[in-house]
């Protein structure tokens, strides 16, 4: 009988239809996105931060618009795009640091040890950092409208903007728990957080390549976050363009095969 | 009882040489630690580095102020964000003090109870300085002039000491409050506010609206322009007066706040 009871146990769970990787990813979506509404310490950054930046580039920047080359005469329209996908990229920062405090905790331990697909644990994460990167989008689009920030490519320009937006999010996620599934720890952040900061400012973030001078102009050139803000943003300068568009979207494709690798990579380290 | 006359009876300067011991203690802590001290340091100038380099153009505009360079604008802007992070920081230890129970043992000993806030002020008022005068070399090595001369660097040293004493004295009183170090480093994203609303990174001049009109009634504003006028008009002491008027002012809020923050803990735990 004794002999028998595990076998009887493991035919059972054998038989037993496992659940898909996007089931149990899309699960533990829901479970951060829960954390997010639980703790409203986590939220509030969520919601400021992105209102803050569109609000302090474009308030302290105003005066840019009046040099000689800028696109706009709004600056809201430069910097809108901007905030946005600041705001995305905290919320792939926000979901590795997630996965780093359920790692100190050693729930990531019990999720490993679980019968679920592989790809799901990492998959989860992810898809939540998509989510949430439609909360900055929500917040800073309203807020720049209402300033004066006009959407002249009409929904193509949205639709390019929230690509963007959540491929941002993906992609900085992605490093994040590369970074994360590496280090084991929360304190992983501060480096994840200073790569995706530098990464953005040292792009077309605040002003265009031709106003630009020196070492920053040749950084900011090849930085593959300035064709993904060209994307962003080419619906807030004039009418959506398959050369603004192609050079952003093959960014993140590439980009996020690349640090998907990463991720994965540095997930399979996890396991024992 | 015993303790309580034997501390109220201690000479004024055992104050001194503990809040001495306490400084130095802070002093050698933060050196340990240098993430604590590094980004306060290396984030301030690539944002320098940055904007200087983005916004050179700028300084041509009608109504900017009448500088060599976007950098020699920059300048006391990136010494106030520099000396702002790391006072929070040098502040936010007194609360790891708290979390670690350093501070139960401190207040068990015979120890002047201002001191125990004093002491670690102190160290971050003298790493705001050390913060300041890295700052002035950095800028100065990037053909950043200071029209002021060198008593416009004792001028900005100074102004980063005070102003590293008030968010230094802010963090410690939160620091007692809450007791939490997270719930200190909260209050960066604060700093950042404050200082993008203001002349830090654009003059006011160049503004609209409301956010202009925030901007120039922000005390930051004022503490910065001041600041500022030192680095590219030359030395005066009416703006050296109303740089360090802010940054006393509010470093005597701060003061006020941390030990009232000390009372209500020590009353706490008696």
């Amino acid at each position: 009988m004794t002999a028998t009871t595990p076998t009887v146990a493991a035919q059972r769970d054998a038989a037993r239809p496992r659940a898909s990787t996007l089931v149990i990813a899309v699960a533990l979506a829901r479970r951060y996105a829960m954390g997010l509404v639980r703790i409203p310490a986590t939220l509030a950054p969520t919601i400021l931060m992105p209102m803050f930046f569109v609000l302090a580039f474009g308030g302290s920047f105003h005066g840019l618009t009046n040099m000689p080359g800028f696109p706009t005469d709004n600056i809201l329209n430069w910097m809108a795009p901007f905030a946005a996908l600041q705001g995305c990229a905290f919320a792939g920062f926000g979901a590795a640091l997630y996965v780093a405090r359920d790692i100190e905790t050693g729930f990531q331990d019990r999720l490993l040890a679980a019968p679920t697909p592989p790809g799901a644990v990492m998959l989860g994460p992810v898809l939540y950092a998509a989510a949430r990167a439609l909360l900055p989008l929500a917040i800073v689009v309203p807020i720049s409208m209402l300033g004066g920030a006009r959407l002249q490519g009409g929904p193509l320009g949205l639709l390019t903007l929230t690509i963007a937006a959540v491929g941002v999010a993906v992609l900085a996620s992605l490093w994040g728990l590369g970074v994360v599934y590496r280090l084991k720890s929360q304190s992983a952040g501060a480096l994840v957080q200073i790569v995706i900061t530098v990464s953005m400012f040292l792009s077309i973030g605040q002003v265009p390549l031709a106003l630009m001078r020196g070492w920053l102009h040749a950084v900011a050139r090849v930085n593959p976050v300035t064709p993904v803000l060209e994307l962003a943003r080419q619906g807030f300068l004039g009418p959506v363009t398959m050369q603004d568009t192609l050079p952003g979207l093959l960014v993140l494709v590439a980009a996020g095969a690349g640090l998907g690798l990463f991720a994965w990579r540095g997930y399979r380290r996890l396991i024992p | 009882m015993t303790t309580a006359v034997a501390v109220r009876g201690r000479s004024q300067g055992d104050a001194v040489a503990q809040t001495m011991v306490l400084a130095r203690r802070s002093l050698l802590s933060t050196w340990r630690q240098p993430q604590t001290w590094i980004p306060a340091i290396v984030f301030p100038l690539l944002l320098a580095a940055v904007n200087s380099s983005a916004m050179s153009r700028a300084i041509h505009l009608p109504g900017f102020p009448e500088v060599d360079s976007f950098l020699q604008f920059l300048l006391p802007a990136s010494l106030v964000q520099g000396v702002m992070f790391g006072g929070l920081f040098g502040g936010a230890a007194l609360a790891l003090d708290v979390e670690s129970g350093f501070f139960e043992r401190l207040v068990a000993s015979p120890v002047h109870r201002s001191t125990i806030v004093i002491g670690r002020v102190a160290g971050a008022t003298v790493l705001g300085g050390i913060q300041a005068l890295v700052f002035v070399l950095v800028f100065l090595a990037f053909g950043s002039p200071i029209a002021g001369g060198v008593a416009a660097v004792l001028g900005l040293v100074l102004i980063g000491m005070v102003l590293a004493l008030a968010i230094g004295a802010f963090a410690a009183g939160l620091g007692l409050r809450t007791g939490s170090q997270e719930a200190v480093q909260g209050m960066f994203p604060l700093a950042f506010i404050l200082l993008f609303v203001s002349s830090a990174f654009f003059p006011t001049s160049q503004m609209s609206g409301a956010y202009r009109a925030i901007a120039e009634n922000n005390p930051i504003t004022w503490m910065i322009d001041g600041a500022r006028e030192l680095v590219i008009t030359g030395f005066s002491f009416a703006d050296l007066g109303v740089a360090l008027a802010v940054a006393g002012a509010m470093s005597a809020l701060s003061l006020r706040f941390a030990l009232r923050q000390l009372d209500r803990r020590l009353a706490a735990s008696a």
